[in-house]
């Protein structure tokens, strides 16, 4: 294969007030024609800076580039001239960013913006690129194209501007697309259009990609080579199939393994330990081999080299040095051991007793003068005491109002909430406030930046007067902070000392202050890097048993929502569409917008992923009348109309025929 | 958006009344009458209130006023025998606009270029540098500005006349006066409006293009930027109206500021409310345009059928 692009030993730092910041230290790579190489990391692992010096875009003056070169057609991108950087932007190396709304500029039409890059590289007439630009946007599947480029960007939906940036990129047919998380801020079935238009497109332009994520699931969608990095350094690199399956760096393999299995049923998930070291201080050594429990004894001394597996396959890590091989051996035979031991799953016991009703819920909001903007639209659920229902969905389909008008953040338009059987929206308790709390989200907005931690967890407690002194009040505060992970020592400090997954806690902290019967969480590990994901949710699962909580876990990440829900409901445009038990639901879905999202759901498995058939989004009746949930077998419930019903259980039967 | 812009009117009127009214009032409080020189007799007195309508009952006053108000009758003064108020301002409001314009263009380019620059040289002697000329600019009161010129520049130096209004050099230094804190306002904003807008990441996507370094300020920078700048437009024009009154009457520019200041120091009623009332409806018409301007600007507003920015 032709190798298009080297990279070899590039340091890139940032000088800050607190001294240089060395985010890559020493990146090696190659980039071949028609291919798609996938760069997956922490947030803060490199990623997006090296990827960004590529096309001589690091922020200046305060980054820069320590050494190393970048070779581009036989020219080093690190030390040409501006002018010369700028033949190459657009035209022959583009990029696309994460997200679309962000990145179009509000104020042009995006007839203008696409032109622009045109204009500049080819020696063209503004006619003719007028229609090169509506060729484009039917080229990523934009319709009435012509029409539509006299548009500005806030009149398109956040998956067709994500085309539209792709278009942009690809206006002058470059070489080298790099593509900085571009599916991460979208839904998972725009995601997967957007996926395979990236896919189409690198066929029929044979351009090499650079595809930045930290998506497992993705990358094995789309890539044909994965590089992992950690802490400014890429520590795997190699064929797709070789890095899932066979991978060698401690870092990878906990990373593979934090995420949740949909095939099977787990548990606790896998974690990686502690978080990332900050690159203002890079440990020496291998800078993960604080957080591997099974470090060797120069992980800390020396960096490791790059060691080749196979031709295609090289990983940073003692390990693969001869003289470890014994060692490597044993851990191998370790984990062995543990993961047979965790192989038993206790069934967990669910009570009968329904903890909360919800019956016809409506929230209506209103938009302008005379429309009504219906966020929840007529549901109904049941929850039971102890188990965790889940609530999916894309973004506004009204999982978040639907958590929120429960708590009364909202007033309800209709509807009844019972709570043991009290209706909630009829009397303003205050005693069921501190039954139930709430997680929210971003761990960085929700935690008041001028209180002490101490305070944030202890204001519930403040409200209700659950302590009798205040040595006793900072006596429950340790206590919360231990269960949650945390030390007394942390009791003092403020938010922003916090890392992301320990803020996440301190949130959860706060919701337990109170003794809360039920949680309802709203996406409470979306912002949140894939190894402290599954910190947090094993945390959520120990608390659950430890507590006997009943939660409300709504989130848009399917697999999660699996792994943690004991039922799962399934949202779309305002009402419930699917409910059933989380394993029924995942191998037995009914509805056709349940199998539609069920089927666009990347899964961390290259070959999985090559089998992959993306079911469209079916029709059905939900405007009609006649349309409700109905129970098709034992507790799986299907939005329908009278006559689907029927098709629904002779399908239902038949399935369960051939197991 | 034609509903819009009558709403947006009939709005103004409202507020012109409630204005109207609470100059009619207030200075029915202010202390004396015009006519309180001792050497006039009662009888003179007298017959001169019944001239000027001011031995009517109050309401009927009142409503005599806003019903001559109506058809741009502001009255008579009280100070040049017969001569309307309308008149007045008619006479003097050229100068005073000219004066007022020229400050505002003037301000506004140099603090825009300024307020750029500074932001394109973040944390650099260039930005200092311009900060401490928008932080002078912002703290030093105009009437002083105006002295420190008219002595340096106008009688020590000589480049400059230091009062009257005879030709263009005559504007040059009570423009500088007004147009400070025009210059200062918006290098501060527009230094912080830009330095938001160059980390916006479709200003990086505009370099990936590859378009040059000044179309990317330009094209893509300038025109977001300006966006919450427009809100300022108000309250400046409203500070450079304010500020010609002082300025005016130290240059000696016989413009409506002057005139205003003059009126006040005779109790001349009827071109006191004038006046008053005239740079209320001034202002209240700056508010509308800048309203509009925001949809001429953003075509996020512009579509959705006008209305303010949200959270302005």
């Amino acid at each position: 294969m032709e190798r298009i692009l080297s990279v070899d030993d590039l340091h890139i730092s940032f000088d800050t007030y607190d001294g240089e910041v060395r985010a890559v230290r020493g990146v090696t790579f190659d980039l071949y024609k028609g291919e798609t190489l996938a760069i997956v990391g922490e947030s803060g692992s490199g990623k997006s800076v090296m990827s960004k010096s590529i096309m001589g875009l690091i922020p200046k003056p305060s980054g820069r580039v320590v050494k190393g070169t970048i070779k581009y057609q036989n020219r080093d991108i690190t030390k040409i001239s501006n002018k010369e950087l700028r033949e190459l932007r657009g035209s022959e190396i583009s990029i696309i960013f994460q997200d679309p709304m962000t990145s179009l500029n509000p104020t042009m039409t995006i007839n203008n913006q696409i032109m622009e890059g045109i204009l500049v590289h080819q020696k063209i007439t503004k006619k003719e690129a007028e229609k090169k630009v509506v060729s484009l946007l039917e080229l990523v599947g934009i319709t009435n194209a012509a029409d539509r480029v006299k548009q500005y960007p806030h009149q398109f939906s956040g998956g067709m501007q994500q085309r539209v940036v792709i278009a942009m990129a690809l206006a002058c047919n470059p070489a080298i697309l790099i593509a900085d998380e571009p599916t991460t801020a979208l839904d998972v079935t725009v995601q997967a259009q957007v996926l395979e238009l990236l896919k189409d497109i690198q066929k029929k332009m044979d351009t090499s990609i650079i595809f930045i994520t930290h998506d497992l699931g993705v990358v094995a969608n789309i890539a044909d080579r994965v590089a992992v990095m950690y802490a400014g350094k890429v520590v795997e690199i190699g064929k797709t199939d070789e890095v899932f399956y066979n991978p060698q760096h401690p870092y990878t393999k906990g990373l593979l393994a934090a995420m949740p299995d949909l095939t099977i049923d787990q548990e606790e998930l896998k974690t990686i330990p502690g978080s990332p070291p900050n690159l203002l201080y890079p440990p020496p050594g291998d800078a993960f081999s604080l957080r591997n429990e099974h470090a060797l004894k120069i992980d800390f001394l020396h960096d490791p080299p790059m060691f080749k597996v196979t031709e295609t396959h090289s990983a940073a890590t003692w390990l693969l040095h001869e003289k470890a091989s014994k060692v490597t051996k044993e851990i191998e035979g370790k984990q062995r051991v543990k993961i047979a031991t965790s192989d038993q799953i206790a069934k967990k016991e669910i009570g009968k007793e329904k903890l909360l009703e919800v019956k016809e819920l409506k929230q209506h909001f209103k938009g302008g003068k005379n429309s009504v903007i219906k966020a929840v639209d007529g549901v109904s659920f049941d929850i039971y005491e102890g188990e965790t229902f889940g609530l999916v969905g894309e973004s506004g389909c009204g999982k978040s109002t639907t958590g929120r008008t429960l708590v009364r953040l909202y007033d309800a338009t209709s509807g009844e909430v019972y709570f043991k059987g009290v209706d909630i929206h009829k009397k303003n308790v205050l005693n069921l406030n501190k039954d139930i709390q709430m997680i929210f989200q971003d761990p960085y907005s929700s935690l008041n930046p001028r209180w002490t931690v101490a305070d944030i967890i202890a204001e519930g407690m403040d409200i209700h007067g659950l302590y009798t002194s205040k040595a006793n009040r900072m006596e429950k505060v340790y206590e919360l902070l231990k269960t949650v992970g945390l030390a007394e020592e942390h009791a003092n400090r403020y938010p922003h000392e916090f890392s992301g997954g320990q803020r996440q806690r301190i949130g959860i902290a706060r919701a337990l202050a109170v003794d809360p019967k039920f949680i309802i969480a709203d996406e409470p590990i979306s912002a949140l890097d894939v190894s402290i994901q599954a910190q947090i949710t094993n945390l959520l699962k120990k608390l659950q048993k430890e507590k006997n909580l009943t939660y409300l876990f709504i989130a848009h990440d399917l697999s999660m929502v699996k792994y943690i829900s004991d039922r799962v409901g399934v949202m779309y445009q305002g009402k419930l569409v699917e409910v059933a038990d989380s394993d029924e639901l995942y191998d037995n879905p009914l509805h056709p917008y349940t199998k539609s999202l069920l089927s666009a759901i990347p899964v961390p498995d290259p070959e999985v992923e090559k089998k992959r058939i993306r079911i469209p989004k079916g029709e059905w009746a939900i405007e009609s009348e006649d349309c409700k949930l109905r129970e098709i077998t034992d507790g799986h419930w299907v939005a329908c109309t009278e006559d689907e019903l029927d098709s629904y259980r002779s399908k239902s039967e038949d399935t369960a025929l051939l197991v | 958006m034609k509903k819009y812009i009558a709403s947006r009117v009939g709005y103004m009127l409202f507020t012109f009344l409630i204005i109207a009214t609470f100059t009619f009032f207030l200075m029915q409080t202010l202390p004396g009458s015009p006519f309180n020189d001792e050497r006039l007799s009662s009888t003179q007195k007298e017959v001169l209130n019944e001239r000027y309508g001011l031995n009517e009952p109050l309401s009927v006053q009142y409503f005599k006023y806003l019903g001559n108000i109506t058809k741009g009758d502001f009255g008579v003064s009280f100070q040049f025998d017969g001569r309307s108020v309308s008149s007045i301002i008619g006479e003097r409001i050229g100068v005073s606009a000219i004066l007022g314009a020229q400050s505002l263009i003037a301000g506004m380019i140099i603090g825009l270029f300024l307020g750029i620059i500074a932001a394109l040289r973040h944390n650099t002697f260039i930005d200092y540098g311009a900060m401490v000329v928008a932080v002078l600019g912002l703290s030093i009161p105009n009437f002083v500005l105006a002295g420190l010129l008219q002595y340096w520049v106008g009688v020590r130096l000589g480049w400059l006349p230091v009062a009257f209004w005879e030709g263009f050099e005559y504007s040059i230094l009570p423009t500088i006066a007004l147009a400070a804190f025009v210059v200062a306002t918006m290098a501060r904003f527009m230094r912080t409006e830009m330095l938001d807008v160059l980390g916006n990441e479709y200003i990086t996507t505009a370099r990936a293009k590859g378009i040059k370094e000044y179309t990317v300020i330009l094209k893509h920078g300038l025109r977001n930027a300006m966006i919450p700048i427009i809100t300022i437009l108000g309250p400046l024009t409203v500070s450079l109206m304010t500020g010609t009154l002082v300025v005016e009457k130290i240059f000696s520019v016989p413009g409506l500021g002057e005139q205003f200041v003059k009126s006040i120091l005779t109790n001349d009623y009827p071109v006191i409310m004038g006046v008053t009332l005239f740079y209320s409806l001034l202002f209240i018409i700056v508010i509308l345009i800048v309203d509009l301007l925001y949809g001429v600007v953003d075509p996020r507003i512009r579509l959705s059928g006008g209305g303010r920015r949200e959270g302005k």
